[in-house]
């Protein structure tokens, strides 16, 4: 499809050769032969005709592309393309003359015109080579375009991919220490050992399939921390403290699934892990004025020098929320004192609604 | 270190989880020539316990809270025999086949846990690696030291890089200047400079490390060589080739 040929495009595109027909009027009349009238009744026909022509050029600048011709060919080319075209419109221009010098009104123009056709060969030589290169410069920014949208949809892709993988990462760390906490129950207390083989099943079971979903009810994400804490509470006994205080109203609410896991996992690894005496973990969720807001808060020790990871588990959170709700979800990170805190405030999407 | 005859291995168990220390005192009962002398619960009663107990192997956990294995490696010294004990630490696993130390994966398997007790029996005599070599194979690449650990006596103190002002080469030693304070360390200025982020901290001097953001301003001083005002007005002499290093990181952070 010719890209000039779309209803805004073509207006303007016409538009454009107004003043190129004035301009013909101009050198036509300047010599004081032809009248204004006259030569308008020849050049605005022809200059209507010629647009159309020149439309013509966008086949010869796609079939030439500029990178890959040489700039003799191109030269000799599009001259020879050009002088053709404009030849057959000066004869076209005599046709019509020499048609409208039959009527009364414009008796003896074709003599008075004649002098004017070696103008309008130029003319029509010059403007063919014009719309050449206006096409060349329109290929050349849908090119431009293209690559740009191609560009964009990688990087979308891109992006997805990573989200993707952001939600299905284990900690291999917290799966080789559970199994070692298992092998060391299995000769002190059997049923404890198989326990925590369940625990952990069901634990990367629900991790598996959450991740699959787009969002999950908030109730699901905390069947899967309570597992997760069970395994934690086993592997650290009394140094781990859980608090709970989740409003039954949240419970229903939606979100990206693994969303609290990792802030969870944070608060266990980087802070629980790093206190010899252990300390607490609170998660507490509500839903008000169709806001959910959740707070997941750890001791932890502020002496401790940033671990490997260095708040790798946040930005993540951090990027899928801003991915799900734009501007409309926050993480805020509070490190005031021995408590790390982490508040997230996102909009309250309910299943009925979605 | 090896034990007179008849009497019997001294060990130390040192992880702060109760469960796997309990895997690996089950697996030394099959070795009665080996006694738990004492199992600790983080790095800090590790040193104290090495102190205490002497002991002729030491399982040590890599990951614990305050200091890590490796840092207790550093302050016990490399006279003892040590197998590291890790859940999953690739750079840490590299290290210790890069260095022939010997270690084991958790969940820890009975017979790799008696292939490495007869290893360490064999190697009884030979030093371990340094402690600051092995930390810095460990490291994730483009990672640098986050704190220092310095013993004095029987404290030890951690030092935050971030804390850190100045470095001062003392033969063998290094003292390390912190809020008014300096504490010394045995290691060499030049693997401690490996060490620190080159962004941060510059030699600026043979015998001198500068911490960047300390530098007040340079002024001249004899015919080659200029002195460094820090903030807290310490005076530290720059020489040639260090004041060209200075300046092209200051460059660099315009």
């Amino acid at each position: 499809m010719h890209p000039l040929l779309t209803r805004n495009r073509f207006g303007l595109y016409l538009l454009a050769w107004i003043p190129l027909a004035a301009i013909l009027i101009v050198l036509t009349t300047s010599s004081g032969t032809l009248g204004v009238l006259e030569s308008s009744a020849v050049v605005i026909p022809l200059c209507v005709v010629y647009a159309f022509i020149s439309l013509s050029a966008w086949y010869t600048a796609k079939s030439a592309p500029i990178q890959r011709e040489t700039v003799l060919r191109l030269t000799v080319g599009h001259s020879v393309a050009a002088a053709l075209i404009s030849t057959l419109w000066v004869g076209f221009a005599w046709a019509w003359v020499s048609a409208l010098s039959r009527t009364s009104t414009f008796q003896g123009l074709d003599q008075r015109f004649a002098p004017h056709l070696r103008t309008l060969f130029g003319a029509g030589f010059l403007l063919y080579l014009l719309a050449i290169a206006y096409h060349y410069v329109i290929l050349s920014l849908e090119a431009s375009r293209e690559a740009e949208a191609r560009a964009l949809e990688t990087s979308i892709q891109a992006r997805d991919a990573e989200l993707k993988a952001l939600k299905a990462q284990i900690n291999p760390h917290f799966l080789f220490n559970s199994l070692n906490s298992i092998s060391a129950l299995t000769s002190i207390d059997a049923s404890r050992a198989r326990d925590m083989c369940v625990l952990l099943g069901d634990f990367l079971r629900l991790t598996l399939g959450l991740g699959e979903k787009a969002s999950v009810r908030l109730s699901e994400e905390l069947d899967l921390l309570q597992k997760y804490l069970a395994i934690e509470m086993v592997r650290f006994g009394t140094r781990l403290k859980i608090h709970e205080e989740i409003q039954e109203e949240s419970r229903g609410c939606l979100l990206p699934p693994l969303l609290l896991q990792p802030l969870l996992e944070n608060a266990v690894k980087h802070g629980i892990a790093g206190l010899p005496e252990g300390g607490d973990v609170r998660l507490s969720a509500q839903r008000q004025n169709g806001r959910l807001s959740i707070l997941v808060e750890n001791s932890w020790d502020p002496e401790a020098p940033p671990r490997r990871s260095g708040g790798r588990g946040l930005n993540n959170v951090q990027r899928r929320l801003e991915a799900r709700y734009g501007k409309d979800a926050s993480l805020r990170v509070n490190t005031e004192g021995e408590v790390f805190q982490v508040s997230l405030d996102l909009p309250a999407e309910s299943e009925e609604k979605a | 270190m090896s034990p007179a005859p008849d009497k019997k291995w001294k060990a130390l168990i040192v992880d702060d989880e109760e469960l796997a220390r309990h895997v690996i005192r089950e697996y030394l009962q099959s070795h009665p020539e080996i006694e738990v002398a004492a199992e600790c619960v983080n790095g800090m009663e590790a040193v104290k316990a090495v102190a205490e107990h002497k002991p002729n192997l030491i399982f040590l956990d890599v990951q614990m809270p305050k200091l890590t294995g490796f840092d207790v490696l550093e302050l016990i010294g490399t006279d003892v025999p040590v197998i590291f004990v890790t859940a999953y630490d690739q750079y840490a696993m590299r290290a210790f086949d890069v260095h022939a130390v010997d270690y084991l994966l958790k969940p820890i398997g009975r017979e790799r846990f008696d292939a490495a007790l007869q290893r360490a029996k064999t190697r009884l005599g030979e030093k371990m690696p340094s402690a600051h070599e092995l930390a810095a194979a460990a490291r994730p690449p483009q990672q640098f030291l986050e704190r220092l650990v310095v013993k004095d006596g029987t404290r030890v103190t951690l030092i935050p890089v971030a804390k850190l002002d100045y470095v001062e080469a003392q033969d063998d030693y290094v003292a390390l200047a912190s809020q008014g304070k300096k504490h010394l360390k045995q290691q060499t200025i030049t693997s401690l400079e490996a060490c620190l982020d080159p962004n941060c901290f510059v030699r600026i001097h043979r015998s001198y490390i500068v911490n960047l953001e300390r530098v007040v301003r340079i002024e001249p001083y004899g015919k080659d060589s200029r002195l460094a005002i820090l903030s807290d007005g310490t005076r530290l002499l720059v020489s040639r080739t260090g004041y060209a290093r200075l300046q092209s990181l200051l460059d660099e952070r315009k």
